[in-house]
């Protein structure tokens, strides 16, 4: 008979023996998941636990040379969406809708930018939010998970279109800006368009910091793990004097026109104005398609900055330089004379000189002074096209300028192998035609201006806009590092000397030009560039006059100048598109801004004794002149005293 | 001869001074009997659950851990007092428990209410109940008293095995039906093992077992939906991680934080963060791993396992067929428990609502458990009744 004991304990054995089975293969899968994959879980554990969130970066601020911000950031209200706190985001969007009414493009960009980023990156729904709206929001928190007010800042340009090319503006990343860098797809995130803020966007930005938060299931925050402060966009500081940059403006008024305003020793541009100008704030939030087009279709072109990306003949103001290229290359001495009939022919080509009487026989400061046309077609056909073009892009002339801005233009100078490579064939009238300016030279008003500082300083000059932010508020001094041109001095002294002459001296061209300040003198050099060849019929009939063409025919009006003459401190180039005369329209510009920035120049009060200009040409009525038409320091009362000469 | 001490350590030595003894049936001298080193593993593990719950709580004995030992208070009188229990009038009880617990399971379906998409509660005098728990004890007590009836020898006649598998197949289908596919093979399996304790023949068991893997294909195909996609879950938890494969992963993440020696106490981020899923009932191992780390994972198994196999002893210690195979019930049914429920957080079986006994947080997992291990204590206490007509059956 069977044991119903014996059996049942040798079969509880061994269900004992499965039971200790399983629990010793769980023990073993608990040694698997604990200790060998332990780890890997873990990184997934922390994953779960904290939620990472990116912080946007302050940009810097951008100040002018006395720490006058030009571009500040104001506080602003803005929603955000964080998409992983909430489960059913289109749902959440359109009860924000209900609050805020969001437009196709919010919700297109909405869209976009849910595709783009992470989950832990929030998504703009609404910037710049009233303070109503934000307290709608904050009410109706309970049903919009997700959605949450942030503090942001909006750029804030105080001096709107005053510094508007040169600072440029910031406008929300494009989809290849967050492409390229996915930090910008953070909300409130700016990148430069234009101006510094897009050539200094580096400096400017700063990096990202980010918040890792413990989270609970539901994504709420529980608390703060760690925090990694971004680093702060780096302030800029510009070379520019936003006074003077607003003297400058006022003095341009309505023209169309542009003007640049160096530390010709060590080339800080102080003021840079081009006009018509636009509200860069406008760019933060948006430009309207109607402003927008507006903009690009005005024949002023506002959005373009002129002084650095405007291309004009540089006319008469090209003179000084065909004068040193000669010098160097030998071809003419400053002692030789021409003769000047009023016009030069040339293989069958009669060229004209502007004054139709002619000048006689001149030297080279003698042609500077009258500018006269003759002299330097003939210049120009000793000395040849590859000199000037050496001479020219020596001084800054047809050559890229270092300058911190985008879509800075250089000029030309063209030379017969130039010429070819267009396709055309290069003939001596050319040569003779760039003697003077005109034909296929380009400059911008910027070239002119270093171009004036390096004639004045006799230092290879590098105009520049930003200043080191820790450093010397302003050197007002000649920056010693900056290697001189590669020109005799004595050369230099000629055609300082010439310039000088166009202003000081009778029958210069530019008497407008002359100051009033006490015992300051100043060098310049006018031009009128021609956009219309003049027919010969309309010379010869006797009548004509540039003020009676249409006003986009006439020719622009240059002025190029430098001062005080005995120790230069600032240039000045004045370009005013269709000004028609270089010394009627340009000149007495240039004098204004001149004497502006002497006045505002510290050491203007330390005044040196009376100009000593080159021996022989001195005109002591000329500081007598200025000292007595100009009895008080007031810029304005020059301002009128002038204007009522002119008219 | 009687002992007049606590009997506490006794289960692992045999006493063949107590062997003859008449039982004694004075109620003091029974609690002597009690076998008090098993009381004491299983408040510790109560005691476990009591730390665990306190952390689910949020470190706070408040909402789980304070009424979970207000039950167990409850459970462990139950334990001590159904110990106490003559196996004749258990017996007796046997057949009523059966019915009522299988009338329990029937009501259920009727008027359940719906917890978790299954209708496995219903509402007792306010407190919610579930029935097949309960049906566990009911079969466990019917097959022990059947299998006591017919003895071993009759064992070998398949006629007498037909009424104890109806037995057993009654809730179990009925289970199912509710469904619960976790319980009803947790039922099922306490009552094959019965079976094969009970001195089933092996041929018996050869037939039973050939035609199995046909009926699992049959079983799949009859499957819930939501019971296909626990098993394809299971197998591929990556392809719905914010779905139903996310408690067996969540549970795998905070195990595997937990490490070798565990975030610390009320320190688990994944369960003070309610990432996990139903931290303090069914995945309460999980947030034990990751506060007290491999070593508290190991140390609670080894504890789990202590019990089981005491249980097991127990059930071999016994004298008659009836107190063996009552022990040998109510310890399958706590390692079943125990096993699925681990198998489960540890992502080794799919997910199925079984709860880790004494340590989960749940009323009537507790109570029928503590009626269980009464059960199993009544069967230590009175092991030295033998069936009749047994003389003497050492060997």
């Amino acid at each position: 008979m069977r044991s119903g004991r014996g059996v049942f304990t040798r079969r509880a054995l061994l269900v004992m023996a499965v039971q200790a089975g399983v629990l010793g293969v769980l023990g073993r899968r608990l040694y698997t998941l604990q200790v060998v994959d332990g780890g890997h879980l873990r990184q997934l554990a922390e994953r779960n636990r904290t939620s990472k969130r990116l912080l946007a970066p302050a940009r810097g601020t951008i100040h002018d040379r006395f720490g006058v911000a030009l571009a500040d950031n104001k506080v602003s209200w803005r929603a955000l969406l964080m998409p992983e706190e909430t489960t059913d985001i289109p749902a959440v969007i359109e009860r924000f809708s209900q609050i805020v009414p969001l437009d196709e493009h919010d919700r297109a960009r909405i869209e976009r930018d849910l595709r783009h980023v992470h989950k832990y990156v929030p998504v703009t729904l609404h910037e710049f939010l009233s303070w109503d709206d934000m307290a709608r929001i904050e009410l109706n928190a309970p049903s919009l998970p997700g959605v949450l007010v942030d503090v942001g800042s909006t750029r804030l340009y105080p001096f709107k279109d005053l510094t508007a090319h040169i600072v440029g503006y910031v406008a929300p990343p494009n989809e290849e800006d967050v492409a390229r860098d996915t930090t910008l797809s953070l909300p409130g995130m700016r990148v430069g368009r234009a101006g510094i803020e897009q050539t200094q966007e580096a400096v400017l930005r700063g990096e990202p910091g980010s918040v890792e938060m413990e989270v609970n299931a539901v994504g709420r925050v529980i608390g703060e793990i760690d925090r990694v402060e971004g680093q702060q966009g780096e302030d800029v500081r510009l070379t520019l004097d936003s006074v003077l940059q607003q003297q400058v403006l006022n003095r341009l008024e309505d023209r169309v026109a542009s003007a640049v305003v160096m530390d010709c020793r060590n080339g800080e541009v102080m003021a840079m104005v081009s006009t018509p100008s636009f509200d860069p704030s406008l760019f933060d939030s948006g430009v309207s398609h109607a402003q927008w087009n507006e903009w690009a279709n005005d024949p002023r072109t506002p959005l373009v900055d002129k002084a650095v990306s405007g291309l004009y003949p540089p006319g008469s103001t090209f003179k000084p330089a065909v004068a040193l290229a000669a010098l160097k290359s030998g071809s003419v001495t400053a002692q030789d004379r021409f003769n000047c009939p009023g016009y030069y022919d040339l293989g069958g080509v009669r060229f004209h000189c502007w004054n139709r009487w002619g000048h006689g026989l001149i030297n080279m400061r003698e042609g500077l002074k009258y500018s006269c046309d003759v002299y330097f077609y003939e210049v120009a056909r000793r000395c040849g096209m590859d000199p000037i073009q050496a001479v020219g892009n020596a001084m800054g002339l047809g050559v890229k300028l270092g300058i911190e801005l985008p879509h800075v233009r250089s000029g030309v100078i063209p030379t017969p192998e130039w010429r070819q490579k267009h396709g055309f064939h290069w003939n001596g009238g050319d040569t003779v035609n760039a003697g003077i300016g005109q034909g296929f030279v380009q400059v911008t008003p910027l070239e002119l201006a270093t171009y004036a500082s390096r004639i004045a300083s006799g230092r290879n000059i590098q105009p520049h806009l930003r200043r080191p932010t820790r450093g010397q508020l302003s050197a007002m001094a000649p920056d010693e590092t900056v290697p001189k041109v590669d020109l005799s001095p004595a050369f230099l002294d000629v055609v300082r000397g010439g310039m000088f002459a166009v202003v000081n001296e009778p029958h210069g061209t530019a008497p407008k030009a002359r100051l009033d300040l006490p015992g300051i003198q100043m060098a310049g050099k006018t031009g009128s560039a021609q956009v219309r060849r003049v027919s010969r019929a309309l010379r010869e009939s006797g009548h004509f006059n540039s003020m009676s063409l249409p006003w986009e025919y006439r020719p622009h009006a240059l002025f190029i100048c430098f001062a005080p003459y005995d120790n230069p401190k600032y240039a000045v180039a004045v370009v005013v598109e269709h000004g028609n005369a270089g010394a009627d329209e340009a000149a007495p510009l240039a004098k204004l801004i001149m004497t502006d920035t002497l006045l505002r120049d510290p050491a203007s009060d330390v005044r040196p004794a009376a100009p000593q200009p080159p021996a022989e040409t001195q005109t002591p009525s000329v500081p007598v002149e200025a000292s007595a038409s100009a009895p008080t320091d007031s810029p304005v009362a020059d301002d009128q005293s002038e204007r009522g000469a002119t008219q | 001869m009687k002992r007049n001490g606590l009997n506490t350590f006794g289960f692992l030595k045999s006493d063949r001074r107590l062997l003859r003894a008449e039982p004694d049936f004075r109620p003091m001298a029974r609690l002597l009997q009690v076998n008090w080193l098993y009381v004491l593993l299983v408040c510790v593990l109560a005691g476990v659950g009591y730390i665990a719950l306190y952390s689910a709580g949020g470190g706070s004995a408040k909402p789980f851990a304070g009424p979970q030992m207000v039950r167990f208070g409850f459970g462990l009188v139950m334990m001590i007092a159904v110990s106490l229990v003559s196996p004749r009038i258990l017996r007796m009880a046997s057949v009523p428990l059966y019915l009522l617990s299988v009338t329990l399971l029937a009501l259920v379906l009727r008027m359940g209410h719906v917890g978790k998409g299954a209708e496995r509660w219903i509402n007792l005098a306010g407190m919610q109940f579930q029935p097949s728990e309960f049906a566990k004890i009911g079969l466990v007590l019917m097959l022990a008293t059947w299998f006591h009836r017919i003895g071993n020898e009759r064992m070998g006649n398949p006629l007498r095995l037909i009424p104890p598998a109806l037995l057993t197949l009654l809730p179990v289908l009925l289970v199912l039906k509710e469904p619960n596919l976790g319980t009803a093979t947790i039922i099922g399996l306490i009552g094959a093992t019965m079976f094969f304790a009970a001195g089933m023949r092996l041929w018996q068991i050869a037939l039973l077992v050939a035609p199995l893997p046909f009926m699992g294909k049959f079983i799949y195909s009859h499957l819930h939906d939501y019971q296909k996609a626990r098993i394809d879950t299971f197998l591929h938890p990556e392809h719905d991680p914010l779905g139903a494969g996310y408690n067996i992963i969540q549970s795998k993440i905070a195990l595997g934080s937990g490490g070798v020696w565990g975030e610390g106490y009320l320190h688990g981020s994944q369960g003070q963060l309610n990432f996990l899923p139903e931290k303090q009932t069914d995945f309460i191992f999980t947030m034990i791993g990751e506060e007290w780390g491999f070593v508290g994972g190991i140390a609670v198994i080894t504890l789990l396992g202590t019990l089981v196999m005491g249980g097991m002893l127990i059930a071999i210690r016994s004298r008659n067929q009836f107190g063996r195979l009552l022990g040998l019930g109510i310890a399958m049914d706590f390692f079943l428990y125990c096993a699925v429920n681990l198998s489960m957080v540890m992502g080794a079986i799919p997910v199925g609502g079984v709860p880790l006994p004494l340590i989960s947080y749940g009323g009537s997992a507790m109570l029928t458990m503590m009626f269980g291990f009464g059960l199993l204590m009544s069967a230590w206490v009175h092991r030295n009744e033998r069936d009749p007509g047994q003389e003497d059956d050492e060997d």
